[in-house]
């Protein structure tokens, strides 16, 4: 089973990375308002069924994934 | 005069890359010091103190000192500042120590997205912790930093708590290089044992290097190493 996490700054969390990418991109002329950068961490998994799965993956993210602090997760299953 | 009993332990990861300005500068201010491999259990028995020291551990991958607090040496290092021994992180090893969960708050990527590494102005907050007992009240110091993720961050409430409690030890003085929360440039913990700063000490022990203010941090370090080895004896 595949496991997507996708790991984003909280909302209200000062974001420089996302900052400079908005303002490069809006200096390419592309009318944008503001971009948030993440973080996107896929992992091959062996578990039950996407249940346990699930249970597994949230785990790894407040273990080790994300920061409670300021970060957020979300994750998808897939196979 | 050199104490060779005297020892404070100084941890390297890999990754790390100033542990041995560490120990140089622990050993001018008097202390041997013990350089552990990350991979070891234990601490040495006799050791004062823990110096976690700069460095890129792991590559910073995932985020500043995530990996390295799953080092086979931390739980060591959670025993040492739970029975009140002196520790200190120092740019990366505070990083380290947030991740932990040994200090509060986290270090983000600077605001300006530079990497930055000058001299700057610190304002100490308090004079009664193992760090900073040889500093005066609202004492100014020169000490340089070298980073790129010290942007010290807190929620609201945790920084509340933080302020009530009279943790933030070293604050910017009108010189913050990376944004932190509250011109924080070192925090320490509830208990005031363990200390984090983004500033460099080791690289100011010797007017010769710009400035000898970071050995006030390290020899107030060192002395509070001989109190809690003397009362392990």
């Amino acid at each position: 089973m595949r496991a997507t996490v996708l790991i984003r700054p909280k909302a209200g969390i000062l974001d420089p990375q996302g900052e400079a990418v908005g303002s490069s991109l809006r200096q390419l002329g592309f009318a944008v308002g503001a971009a948030r950068v993440g973080r996107v961490v896929d992992v091959d998994i062996d578990a039950s069924g996407p249940d346990a799965a699930r249970a597994a993956v949230e785990q790894m993210c407040e273990q080790l994934l994300a920061n409670p602090l300021i970060e957020s997760y979300e994750i998808e299953l897939a196979g | 005069m050199t104490d060779l009993r005297l020892r404070v332990a100084v941890v390297v990861f890999p990754g790390s890359n100033d542990e041995q300005a560490a120990a140089f500068a622990l050993r001018t201010l008097g202390a041997e010091p013990a350089l552990v491999w990350h991979a070891e259990p234990d601490l040495p028995r006799d050791a004062g103190a823990v110096v976690l020291p700069g460095g890129f551990s792991y590559g910073d991958y995932l985020r500043c000192g995530a990996i390295a607090r799953f080092a086979r040496v931390m739980p060591a290092i959670s025993s040492f500042a739970d029975a009140g021994g002196p520790v200190l992180g120092i740019c990366n090893g505070f990083q380290i120590l947030c991740e932990a969960g040994l200090l509060p708050g986290v270090l983000r990527p600077n605001a300006s997205l530079r990497f930055v590494c000058r001299d700057v102005r610190l304002r100490v907050e308090r004079t009664d912790t193992p760090f900073t007992s040889n500093c005066e009240p609202g004492q100014r110091l020169t000490i340089p930093v070298k980073h790129g993720e010290g942007c010290w961050f807190a929620d609201e409430k945790l920084l509340t708590t933080v302020e009530a409690n009279g943790q933030v030890v070293l604050r910017y003085d009108e010189d913050n290089p990376n944004g932190s929360l509250a011109d924080v440039a070192a925090v320490a913990n509830a208990d005031g044992n363990v200390m984090g700063l983004m500033p460099h000490p080791e690289y100011a022990v010797d007017p010769l290097l710009g400035s000898s203010d970071g050995g006030l941090i390290l020899a107030s370090l060192v002395e509070a190493a001989r109190s809690h080895a003397a009362a392990l004896v």
